[in-house]
């Protein structure tokens, strides 16, 4: 069962409607492994992908899932570009419903915009990213990625570690991880970590060892220095490797099987080290496949149609 | 020209007066308030209803000049009259800034020309609003400034905001501060807590109003001078506020109604008529606002009319304009406070007529004794009726208030005698009815 017509957070998401997608994703994967890389099961459907912000991970991974299922697909890279012009979101958006797509697949520099769209059109509203608030797609990816490599997330310690205040990555897996059941623990810099935090049900520990210790899954996040701006919320990314970074002895204090993740891209060096980054604990590329079938998962479940069998 | 209110409860805390009583009016002036009065001026029959000196707002923004398209000195002097108001007190961030005796001069005969409701231009503190320069404050209130405020910047050079209050002292101008330390702030846009930590929109903490608050604070001591901390939000800077006033400092402040309404929660839809500046704070500051209006930290409620197109809504939260179009849901949001206990009538016709009037030194304004300048309300307290934006008088349509059932309303304003509003059966002219 998937409860909504849109895909715009993972806090509005039920624990059901997770696992729906992330059954339904497993069994997508396959299609990927195929000779013939495509299913006609969205033959007809439009898809808008409207990028108001860079974005080439996200969105070559939509891309992907939309042609293995057949949709047509539009590239709408805004970066400014309208809005430049004067032209609102609200007059794009317009622009894009007299289009009749049945998808459109929002990234956004600015929180809410996904919602703002929702409001205005008909078709099904996917969220690939709105400033800081939630990049649903990647968590539900995410929590795949471990399901595969660790089986359900009840029980499992997750530890993040880094920007949780300005990471829309950060807030999507907190509410995913959660609400299947992981326990989170989260660390950084004071600076990078959001008040109030610990009312999501997580906890907020004194140093990355202690966030490390025992745990199942380590998930960095990227180090935004483009998105700082004048925030100085930290020193230097040197200062940041050598207190927050991830090497194989930090993460020798997790278990012996831990994995270690990343949304990328990564700043090698500064998150973690490119030794543990290349190592086998990295499950980083299972993210990326993951990704495919994931968002293949989504457009199905948000188009209506009956299930495949 | 004479009128006579009948049979009304008539509420007037500046001459102790609450019990029912006609009010007559000659030649635009209060003559009389008594019971029976026997006259054959032309009546309005006020029983049931609350009758009060006409409410001061000290606190819209009626964006003429340079941007009509928001609102105008004529739209929003209806928008007051049809929200109960007789006097309200115009802000300086207008285009150009009403920071010279020019621009002052031109509120003044626009609000002449329109001759619904007073309106009273409040100057700029700086030039150009910029936080850089004095403005000829002696010249400005020659034109009709009653007071001096930046309006939506807070002052952040304390050098300067000290000589601003010496000065502006010097010729009995109070200075209205609006209390955000632009620094700490940031880009912050909403309230830093556990909403902005679930949407993700930049937040600014409760310390940037209260960390302003608390410096002014020092300075009034330094200075002496009459301050006036507009729409105040968080309990940390009513907790410098009240130790303020305990240690005799000429300070006072106000509140708003979506600030005592509302709490941040409302910002999770990510609705843009819940943007506004200072930002809906959490709900333990809603809370401590409401303790304050019922002990009295809290000077007066004002609107912070603040109207906007709606192409100034229709976009990202974040790229929105803040403010809420507030004339015309003041009176009956802020009735709620007594319909749930937080003060009497007394006190709510002080915080929304009597105690602005005396603030800004607005003589005449804020009694119903006799021979002061007949500006009076006249309340159905028990009226529903139910917003609806498009029937706003405002241009501003903004309001989170939309589809919200309130209870109560003015049903006649009149000033200096006149009968500017009155609430019509079932017209146009009428709040919907509920």
């Amino acid at each position: 069962m998937f409860s909504q017509r849109h895909l715009l957070d993972i806090e509005s998401l039920s624990r059901e409607d997770i696992v729906t997608v992330l059954d339904l994703a497993e069994r997508f994967r396959e299609i990927s492994e195929r000779p013939i890389k495509k299913v006609p099961t969205l033959r007809g459907k439009t898809v808008v992908n409207l990028f108001m912000e860079p974005s080439t991970r996200t969105r070559s991974s939509f891309e992907v899932a939309e042609k293995r299922m057949s949709a047509d697909s539009l590239n709408f890279s805004a970066s400014g570009s309208a809005t430049k012009k004067g032209e609102t979101l609200l007059d794009t958006v317009r622009n894009l419903q007299a289009m009749a797509p049945d998808f459109i697949v929002i990234r956004h520099a600015y929180a809410g915009a996904p919602h703002f769209i929702a409001r205005h059109v008909d078709a099904a509203v996917i969220n690939a990213g709105d400033g800081a608030h939630a990049h649903p797609t990647q968590a539900l990816l995410d929590c795949a990625t471990i399901r595969e490599h660790k089986g359900p997330l009840d029980g499992l310690e997750i530890a993040i570690v880094g920007d949780i205040a300005h990471s829309r990555v950060a807030r999507s897996d907190i509410f995913a991880f959660t609400k299947l059941g992981a326990n989170v623990r989260l660390s950084g810099p004071r600076t990078m970590i959001p008040r109030h935090v610990e009312a999501l049900g997580v906890r907020v520990e004194p140093t990355v060892e202690a966030a490390l210790e025992g745990a199942d899954v380590v998930m960095t996040l990227r180090i935004q220095a483009e998105r700082q701006g004048g925030l100085c919320l930290f020193p230097s990314t040197r200062e940041y490797a050598r207190t927050f970074g991830i090497n194989h002895q930090r993460l020798a204090l997790a278990k012996p099987d831990a994995i270690v993740m990343h949304p990328g891209p990564i700043n090698r060096g500064v998150e973690m080290t490119p030794e543990v980054a290349d190592s086998e604990r990295s499950v980083i590329l299972s993210q990326v496949t993951h990704g495919v079938a994931v968002r293949m998962a989504v457009l199905f479940l948000l188009a209506g149609s009956p299930p495949v069998e | 020209m004479s009128l006579l209110i009948r049979g009304g409860r008539v509420i007037d805390p500046e001459s102790g007066v609450d019990r029912e009583a006609d009010v007559l009016i000659e030649e635009g002036r209060i003559a009389r308030v008594d019971k029976g009065i026997e006259s054959s001026a032309r009546s309005i029959d006020a029983r049931g209803q609350l009758v009060v000196p006409g409410l001061v707002d000290v606190h819209v923004h009626l964006r003429e000049p340079g941007d009509e398209h928001k609102e105008t000195i004529e739209s929003g002097a209806r928008a007051a009259a049809a929200g109960g108001f007789t006097t309200v007190c115009c802000m300086a961030n207008t285009r150009p800034v009403n920071d010279s005796r020019a621009v002052t001069e031109f509120i003044s005969r626009r609000a002449r020309e329109v001759d619904l409701v007073n309106v009273r231009p409040v100057g700029a503190l700086t030039q150009g609003l910029a936080g850089k320069a004095l403005c000829e404050y002696a010249d400005m209130k020659t034109a009709g400034v009653v007071a001096l405020s930046d309006a939506g910047r807070c002052v952040m050079d304390a050098g300067l905001m000290r000589r601003a209050l010496e000065y502006a002292s010097t010729f009995g101008l109070p200075v209205m501060q609006h209390c955000e330390d632009a620094e700490l702030a940031g880009d912050g846009i909403v309230h830093e807590g556990l909403m902005s930590t679930r949407t993700g929109l930049r937040a600014q903490p409760a310390q940037a109003e209260s960390i302003i608050v608390a410096r002014d604070m020092e300075l009034v001591e330094l200075t002496g001078a009459r301050y006036h901390a507009l729409h105040i939000t968080t309990g940390a800077s009513l907790r410098h506020l009240r130790a303020a006033k305990t240690r005799g400092l000429p300070v006072s402040c106000e509140v708003t109604p979506h600030h005592f309404t509302l709490s941040d929660e409302a910002c999770l839809s990510y609705d843009t008529s819940t943007r506004v500046k200072p930002p809906l704070r959490e709900a333990s500051d809603v809370e401590a606002l409401r303790e304050a209006i019922a002990d009295g930290t809290i000077d007066i409620i004002a609107s912070a009319h603040a109207p906007h197109a709606v192409s100034d809504k229709e976009l990202e939260y974040e790229l929105s304009s803040p403010g809420i179009s507030g004339l015309e849901t003041s009176l009956a949001l802020s009735l709620a406070l007594w319909r749930e206990g937080i003060c009497d009538l007394s006190r709510l016709v002080q915080m929304m007529s009597c105690r602005p009037a005396e603030l800004l030194g607005l003589y005449g304004a804020g009694s119903l004794r006799g021979g002061a300048p007949a500006d009076v309300t006249v309340i159905d307290p028990e009226q529903s009726w139910t917003v609806d934006p498009t029937r706003f008088r405002s241009l501003g349509r903004n309001t989170p208030f939309a589809g919200q059932t309130l209870k109560g309303c003015a049903t006649h304003t009149i000033v200096g005698g006149r009968v500017v509003y009155q609430r019509g059966a079932a017209g146009s002219e009428a709040p919907a009815p509920a």
